[in-house]
C-alpha cells in the first residue's frame, strides 16, 4: 500500500448520496434494485462499493451519472455534487457535469472504444466537444494524456484493434481524466483483464489519484483488491447497505455476516490452508435494516433475518 | 497431503499442439503448446494455473480429446489413448474423464429438466441400470453435490449460477470418472458460492478419490484446492510444486510476476516497484525463455533444464535458465547440464 491510509482527504464531501431509490418498473410488478442507500465521498478519498452481481453497485453508478433510462427511475431520494442538486440538473447542465465534473469507466470499457476511429481521434473529440480546444491543441494535450498512463504518443496513430487489452483499458482510463474531473467512477475496471495486467492497471490509478487529487467511486466485487485500494469501503447486498467502514477494519474484522461471507470467498495467499464456507447456495438476507455505528466510523446493519438453509 | 497414492492416474508426455494460421493456403502454425509433461496421481488434484492465452485451456482440450494434439502422449491408467482411439476419444474414455467447463449458463441446454441431463449421462454410458435403481441414483448424485433431489425437476433458468455448476459436476460424476478436467469451474459464478464448487470438488476428491486438474487463473482458489500446482507459461511448464511451497517460494521470473500481482490485503509492505519492473523485464522483454528468439540468448539457445527446489518432499521444480539455488539449500539440476557453463553476467541478472 504506498496510498497513504491517513489521508481521507478532506471532510468537504465530493459526493453525498441520501436515501437513494432506483426502481426498475415492470408491466405487473416493480424492482427495488437500489434501496434507501445512502453514503458520501470525501476529496481525493477512494471509496469503494462491494457486493455481488445484482446487487445494485453499478445501478448506483448510472443514477450518479444520470445514466438510468426507462425501466428504472430514482423513486427517491437526493445525489449532491459539490453541492449541487444532480438530480435537479437539465440538459446542458448534465453535459458539463458529464465528463467534466464526474467520469466514468465501465466495465470492459476497453470494449467501448470505437473501432473504426484511431485513440488519437476519439481523445481529440473529448477535447473539442467538451473543452473547445482547437484541433492542435488537443491532439497535444492527447499526447501528454496518453504519456500519463505509459503509452507511447505514437500510438495516437493506432486503432483500438492494434493495442493489448490491458493498453485499452488505460486509454479508456486516460480518456476519462482527460478534463481533470473531482470524481472518478470505476466500475469493475479490471474485470476482464489477467492479474498481471490488473495490477498494473490499479497501480496506475492509484498514481493519477496521487497526481491529479480526484476522488474515486470504486466498484468491483473482489474484495481483496477492493481492500487494497480503498480508503473507505460499503458493502451492499439486494440493493441496501449491510456495512460501511475503513477498508482496513472490514478487512481486519468484517461484522455483518454477508460481508464475512463474502470475505471469506476469498483464499489467503498465506498461512497454513484452512477450510473456509463462503455463502451458502440459497440462503438469503431480507428486511436488512439501516446500518448503524458501532464503533468510531464503522457502520453494520444489526440483526440480520436468515432464510433459506445454511450448510 | 499424502492422500493420493503414487501411481498416476493422468500422464501427458510431450503434449505438442500447433494451431494453423494465416490463410487457407498458408502453412504458418502457433504453436499453442510446446511439449508439455504432466502427471496427475490418482486421487490428486493439480492446478494449472497462467494467463489467458498461455494454453492452459488448450491442454485441457487436447486432454479432453476436443482438440487433436500434433505430438506426444496422453496415457489414462497406463494406456496410451491416442494410440488407442486414434481419431476421436471413445465412450469408454469418456467414462473415464469428465469435463467440467467453465460457462453453467452455456453447458445446459435449456430446453431440458436437469433429470434428463443426468439420465442421458447414465444411459448413454450404461449404468442407468432398473428405473427404480435410476431413480436412486439420481436421487443420489443430487445429494452428493449439494442439491436437493426436488431440483431434478426444475428447468436451469430456475437454478443460481453456483447450482447450475453443481449440476454440471453431478452430471460428469454421473459416469463414475477417474478423472475430472475443470476449466475455470468458478470464473462465472458469484464470489460468495465459489468457495462452495471448491469445496465440493474437494470433498469429491477426499470420498471418492477423484483426480482433478483444476485450471485456473486465480492463485489464490489454487492455492486452496490443489495438493500441488504447475505453472504454465506461453504453452510450456515453467515451475511446478506442492502449492503451499511453490506459492511461498515461487522460483521463476513469471511465477513471481503471478504471485506478486494477486491483490492480497494481508500481505506485508506492497512489492518494490523496482523489483516488480525487473521481474516484468525478466518475462515480458524475456531473457529468460526459450521462444524468445534472440539467438544471442543463451536462455533461446538451450533449453532449460529443471531445476529442484528446496525440500524434494515438495516436488518443486523450476525451469529456468535464471534459476540459481540458494547457497545454503541443497538443491539439484534434475538433468545433467553443467550450471557453471553460464556466463557470470546472466547469472547476476
Amino acid at each position: 500500500m504506498t496510498v497513504s491510509q491517513t489521508s481521507f482527504g478532506s471532510h468537504e464531501p465530493v459526493l453525498e448520496i441520501k436515501d437513494l431509490t432506483v426502481k426498475y418498473r415492470g408491466d405487473t410488478r416493480s424492482t427495488t434494485a437500489v434501496d434507501r442507500v445512502s453514503f458520501s465521498i470525501g476529496t481525493g478519498e477512494i471509496f469503494g462499493l462491494a457486493g455481488e452481481s445484482g446487487c445494485g453497485k453499478s445501478t448506483i453508478a448510472n443514477a450518479i451519472m444520470r445514466l438510468l433510462r426507462d425501466p428504472a427511475e430514482i423513486a427517491g431520494g437526493s445525489i449532491r455534487f459539490g453541492g449541487k442538486d444532480v438530480l435537479a440538473m437539465g440538459q446542458e447542465e448534465l453535459r458539463r457535469f458529464r465528463w467534466q465534473d464526474v467520469a466514468m469507466v465501465f466495465q470492459s470499457a476497453m470494449n467501448s472504444l470505437n473501432p473504426v476511429m484511431t485513440i488519437g481521434h476519439q481523445i481529440v473529440d473529448i477535447y473539442t466537444t467538451h473543452a473547445g480546444y482547437t484541433r492542435k491543441e488537443s491532439l497535444r494535450r492527447a499526447a501528454e494524456l496518453l504519456e500519463l498512463v505509459r503509452i507511447d504518443p505514437a500510438r495516437l496513430k493506432s486503432y483500438p484493434h492494434q493495442l493489448s487489452g490491458g493498453m485499452r483499458q488505460r486509454a479508456v482510463i486516460a480518456m476519462a481524466v482527460a478534463l481533470k474531473p473531482s470524481l472518478l467512477i470505476l466500475d469493475e475496471p479490471t474485470t476482464a483483464l489477467d492479474v498481471v495486467v490488473q495490477q498494473e492497471i490499479m497501480a496506475q490509478i492509484k498514481e493519477l489519484q496521487r497526481e491529479l487529487g480526484f476522488s474515486v467511486l470504486f466498484i468491483t466485487h473482489d474484495m481483496s483488491l477492493m481492500v487494497e485500494l480503498s480508503h473507505r469501503m460499503a458493502v451492499m447486498y439486494g440493493g441496501r447497505i449491510v456495512e460501511t467502514a475503513k477498508a482496513r477494519d472490514i478487512h481486519a474484522a468484517p461484522l455483518h455476516p454477508y460481508t464475512q461471507a463474502l470475505m471469506g470467498a476469498f483464499p489467503p495467499l498465506t498461512g497454513p490452508r484452512v477450510p473456509l464456507t463462503g455463502l451458502a447456495d440459497g440462503v438469503k438476507f431480507s428486511n436488512i435494516a439501516d446500518v448503524q455505528e458501532v464503533t468510531p466510523g464503522h457502520f453494520v446493519s444489526p440483526l440480520p433475518v436468515l432464510q433459506g438453509a445454511s450448510s | 497431503m499424502s492422500r493420493h497414492s503414487d501411481t498416476a492416474a493422468l500422464e501427458v508426455k510431450g503434449l505438442v499442439k500447433d494451431f494453423h494460421s494465416g490463410g487457407l493456403f498458408s502453412r504458418a502454425s502457433v504453436r499453442a503448446l510446446g511439449g508439455v509433461d504432466l502427471a496427475i496421481r490418482k486421487g490428486e488434484i493439480v492446478a494449472l494455473v497462467g494467463e489467458s492465452g498461455s494454453g492452459k485451456s488448450t491442454l485441457a482440450r487436447c486432454i479432453a480429446r476436443l482438440e487433436k494434439p500434433t505430438e506426444g502422449q496422453i496415457r489414462l491408467n497406463g494406456t496410451d489413448v491416442l494410440k488407442r482411439d486414434r481419431f476421436q476419444a471413445s465412450r469408454e474414455y469418456r467414462s473415464q474423464l469428465q469435463m467440467v467447463f467453465q460457462d453453467p449458463f452455456g453447458s445446459l441446454n435449456p430446453v431440458h429438466r436437469i433429470e434428463h441431463f443426468l439420465t442421458r449421462s447414465l444411459t448413454l454410458h450404461g449404468k442407468a441400470g432398473t428405473p427404480a435403481q435410476l431413480r436412486t441414483r439420481l436421487d443420489e448424485l443430487m445429494t452428493t453435490v449439494g442439491l436437493t433431489p426436488d431440483m431434478l425437476n426444475s428447468y436451469p433458468h430456475e437454478l443460481s449460477g453456483g447450482q447450475r455448476q453443481r449440476v454440471a459436476i453431478a452430471r460428469a460424476l454421473a459416469v463414475e470418472p477417474e478423472v475430472i478436467l475443470a476449466d475455470e469451474p468458478t470464473s462465472m459464478l458469484d464470489v460468495s458460492v465459489r468457495i462452495g464448487i471448491l469445496n465440493l470438488m474437494r470433498k469429491l476428491r477426499d470420498e471418492q478419490g477423484i483426480s482433478m486438474l483444476y485450471i485456473t487463473h486465480d492463485l489464490a482458489s489454487a492455492r486452496y484446492l490443489a495438493d500441488r500446482i504447475a505453472v504454465m507459461f506461453a504453452g510450456e511448464l515453467v515451475e511446478e510444486g506442492e502449492s503451499l511451497d511453490l506459492m511461498a517460494n515461487p522460483a521463476h521470473p513469471y511465477t513471481r510476476l503471478l504471485v506478486s500481482a494477486v491483490p492480497d490485503p494481508a500481505r506485508t509492505g506492497s512489492y518494490d516497484p523496482r523489483e516488480r519492473a525487473a521481474l516484468r523485464a525478466a518475462v515480458m522483454e524475456s531473457v529468460s525463455c526459450a521462444f524468445d528468439g534472440d539467438p544471442q540468448q543463451r536462455c533461446s539457445a538451450t533449453e532449460p533444464v529443471r531445476h529442484r527446489v528446496g525440500d524434494p518432499a515438495n516436488e518443486h521444480w523450476v525451469r529456468c535458465h535464471l534459476y540459481r539455488p540458494p547457497a545454503t539449500a541443497a538443491s539439484h539440476a534434475l538433468s545433467a547440464e553443467p550450471l557453471d557453463a553460464l556466463p557470470e553476467d546472466k547469472a547476476s541478472a
